[in-house]
């Protein structure tokens, strides 16, 4: 593994001193940010930056967590597939746990079906490829950034001549979410923290309709301490400026222009498509179908299986919270009936979800 | 076939001349003490007479079996020393009971019979009594361990996870995570090439020496499933007590903290396998913090915190302050991190 200096990152004084920069920026002024990322959320909350920030700079988090904006029809489908005889469904671990309308993946293990958790989609090919008689089915949720590997799974697959191993794709594409936000009369965004991960493949072009159609800023920005802090700094600055930017403050990891590399592979199997988005509904060209010409590694396809109706949980605000409308602590279900431990809603299972960071970081 | 002659067989759990023979040739073989080679179902031998006993007991379950710095055998004998020395008890005697999945390498059994006679020498321990069980094909994955142990408790040590008091100081005894992330680079998939070892070894010797140190040790714990944080919250809430982290002073290893990053991992929450929290009184801990340095698995000792009074109608008691002055709560792990680390 690469040694990274994290010192640098955490240097107590810079830290004070983009604090400063921050309160001194802002002055008494009120402004709504939002971290669209789940990982920046949890940063948010361990490096305890609530309590450093002056009280007029609130922080909302965004659709940012793959496994908390993946639908309930979408969770039926995999609980279905994961019913269909000879199966391995084969996911990410936080996507287990998540309750669909009357099952979930981890209900149907415990019932005897044949769930696993993965870490990558090329290690469901490796299943694939040792248990030749079964059939492997890999559950791909994420965005962008995990998008290239989905495909490279599926490229895998066909060099080896894979016939038993097929992806159910709910992958999503963040600026369609972003647009919704931003479009939405109950939010009023005055600025996003772009999330660091997509962007390493994405670059920063998705993200300029931002500007041009919605005059809303946004910076890119990393996950340490003093690279939260200088995202935020710079995005209060352009907020407070009214001379609205898309910038990159986490230049180490984000090229401007992303991974040409990376973009072409995902877009050699996969393919602009509708989607439903928990929160959200359905939005255009915001997911990632595979392509006809890979229509045999597509579990969907392959798989013709019933889907229960979809119920949603009485009273769950998820898709309050995943749009900025609510703060985590605001639904009514938040710690009481809804725990990490008993979760009703994804923002509370997954690790990156709103709900559950909140939970953890609570006073 | 030459398979049936290097695994484990049902026959090997008949009670029969098979099992005899693998009493003889791999537990006998390994652990060899004169209470276990007299052959009786209940191992015998001498106890000083303090009047008290401490008592434990754990299975082990982890895979991979083997991993870098240690294997299940290793951390059977160290889990369950461990817990015992807790008490303050000086460990003198296991017994490990075995569940061997049919089909199981007779000479990974070997390997992993070895180690625990080697952490056991280390430990200062005796295995004195055993158990073995074989179950059919798919009934086990590979083999479970469970050890008890046995220790006498010397007069006036009376050590309490209740007993902290505010202005108590909280010691780690060396790097936080090193196991969890050891186990966790081994497992399918996560293949990342680090170097991190387990850190599994007996604490026995290390709370002998801070015990004589600091006789008003108020507790030791070993931060194991569940990690540091487990082990805070059980303090504060038996105690009534709050505890501060100073984040700063909490060692890891980049490494550790490399692939915590990378996983989204909370160090807090990974778990040790040779590491010991202390809690001492302020005027005791210099001398509790030495007597760490200076003891087996202790160079890397530190003073990680404080123990305050209860923050009146909090529900969290247990925070860390980081290094540019804000504070965070360090909760509980929830659910699984990784399963069968231990």
């Amino acid at each position: 593994m690469p040694t990274i200096d994290f010192a640098a990152f955490r240097d107590p004084d810079l830290v004070r001193a983009l604090v400063a920069r921050i309160r001194t920026t802002l002055g008494d002024r009120s402004l709504n940010l939002m971290e669209v990322c789940g990982t920046h959320t949890v940063s948010i909350g361990r490096y305890g930056f609530r309590s450093l920030l002056p009280a007029g700079l609130h922080l909302l988090s965004g659709p940012g967590c793959p496994v908390c904006v993946t639908a309930n029809a979408d969770i039926d489908h995999a609980v279905a597939l994961a019913r269909v005889p000879g199966a391995i469904i084969t996911t990410f671990g936080d996507m287990i746990r998540v309750p669909g309308s009357t099952s979930s993946l981890a209900a149907e293990k415990a019932a005897g079906r044949d769930v696993r958790v993965v870490y990558s989609p090329l290690d469901a090919v490796a299943l694939a490829a040792a248990t030749p008689e079964r059939e492997v089915i890999f559950m791909g949720v994420g965005f962008e950034t995990t998008a290239p590997a989905i495909a490279a799974s599926i490229l895998e697959a066909e060099a080896q001549g894979l016939t038993n191993f097929s992806v159910f794709c709910v992958h999503k594409t963040t600026p369609a979410a972003l647009r919704a936000i931003a479009d939405d009369p109950e939010t009023a965004i005055d600025g996003f923290i772009l999330p660091g991960h997509v962007s390493t493949i994405t670059g920063l072009a998705p993200y300029r309709f931002l500007v041009d159609e919605f005059g809303i800023p946004g910076v890119v920005t990393g996950f340490e301490p003093v690279d939260v802090l200088e995202g935020v700094a710079r995005l209060v600055e352009l907020a407070c400026s009214g001379t609205p930017a898309i910038e990159n403050a986490y230049r180490r990891g984000v090229p401007d222009r992303g991974n040409p590399v990376a973009q072409k592979l995902a877009s050699q199997v996969l393919e602009p498509c509708d989607a439903t988005w928990r929160g959200l509904g359905r939005l255009p060209h915001s997911g990632l179908a595979i392509r006809d010409a890979f229509a045999r590694f597509d579990a969907a396809r392959r798989f013709p299986v019933a889907i229960e109706p979809t119920r949603e949980a009485a009273g769950c605000r998820c898709g309050d919270v995943l749009r900025g409308v609510i703060a985590p602590t605001a639904c009514p279900l938040f710690g009481r009936a809804c725990t990490p431990e008993n979760p009703v809603g994804p923002c509370m299972v997954s690790s990156e979800g709103s709900c559950a960071a909140y939970y953890r970081f609570r006073d | 076939m030459s398979e049936s002659a290097d695994t484990v067989l049902l026959g090997h759990g008949s009670g029969g001349q098979m099992m005899k023979r693998i009493i003889d040739d791999v537990f006998y073989e390994a652990f060899g003490t004169p209470e276990l080679l007299a052959g009786n179902d209940a191992g015998v031998a001498a106890l000083a007479p303090t009047g008290r006993i401490a008592l434990s007991t754990d299975s082990f379950v982890v895979t991979p079996h083997f991993f870098p710095g240690g294997d299940i055998g290793r951390l059977a004998v160290c889990g369950t020393v461990n817990d015992v020395a807790t008490s303050g008890a000086h460990v003198r005697y296991l017994s490990c009971g075995f569940i061997l999945e049919e089909g199981f390498p007779l000479a990974d059994l070997r390997r992993i019979c070895a180690s625990m006679a080697e952490a056991a020498r280390e430990a200062g321990v005796s295995i004195i009594t055993g158990d073995t069980k074989v179950v059919e094909r798919g009934g086990a994955d590979g083999l479970y361990i469970n050890t008890a142990g046995v220790g006498e408790v010397p007069p006036g040590v009376e050590l309490s996870g209740a007993a902290c008091r505010p202005g108590d100081v909280v010691l780690l005894s060396g790097t936080l995570g090193d196991h969890g992330i050891a186990i966790m680079s081994q497992r399918e998939g996560l293949g990342f090439g680090t170097t991190i070892q387990s850190d599994a070894a007996p604490l026995n010797h290390l709370i002998s020496a801070v015990l004589a140190a600091a006789p008003h040790t108020r507790c030791f714990r070993d931060p194991t499933r569940g990690g540091l944080a487990s082990t805070l919250n059980e303090f504060a809430a038996a105690s009534n007590v709050s505890i501060e982290i100073d984040e700063e002073a909490v060692p890891v290893a980049d490494a550790v903290r490399g692939a915590c990053e990378m996983l989204g991992y909370d160090v807090f929450q990974v778990a040790n396998e040779g590491k010991m929290v202390a809690v001492v009184p302020a005027e005791e801990a210099d001398a509790a913090l030495a007597a760490m340095r200076d003891a087996p698995y202790g160079a890397r000792a530190a003073r990680i915190g404080r123990v305050g009074e209860p923050h009146e109608g909090a529900h969290a008691q247990v925070r860390v302050r980081t290094a540019w002055g804000s504070t965070r709560v360090l909760d509980m792990l929830v659910g699984e991190q990784l399963p069968r680390i231990c």
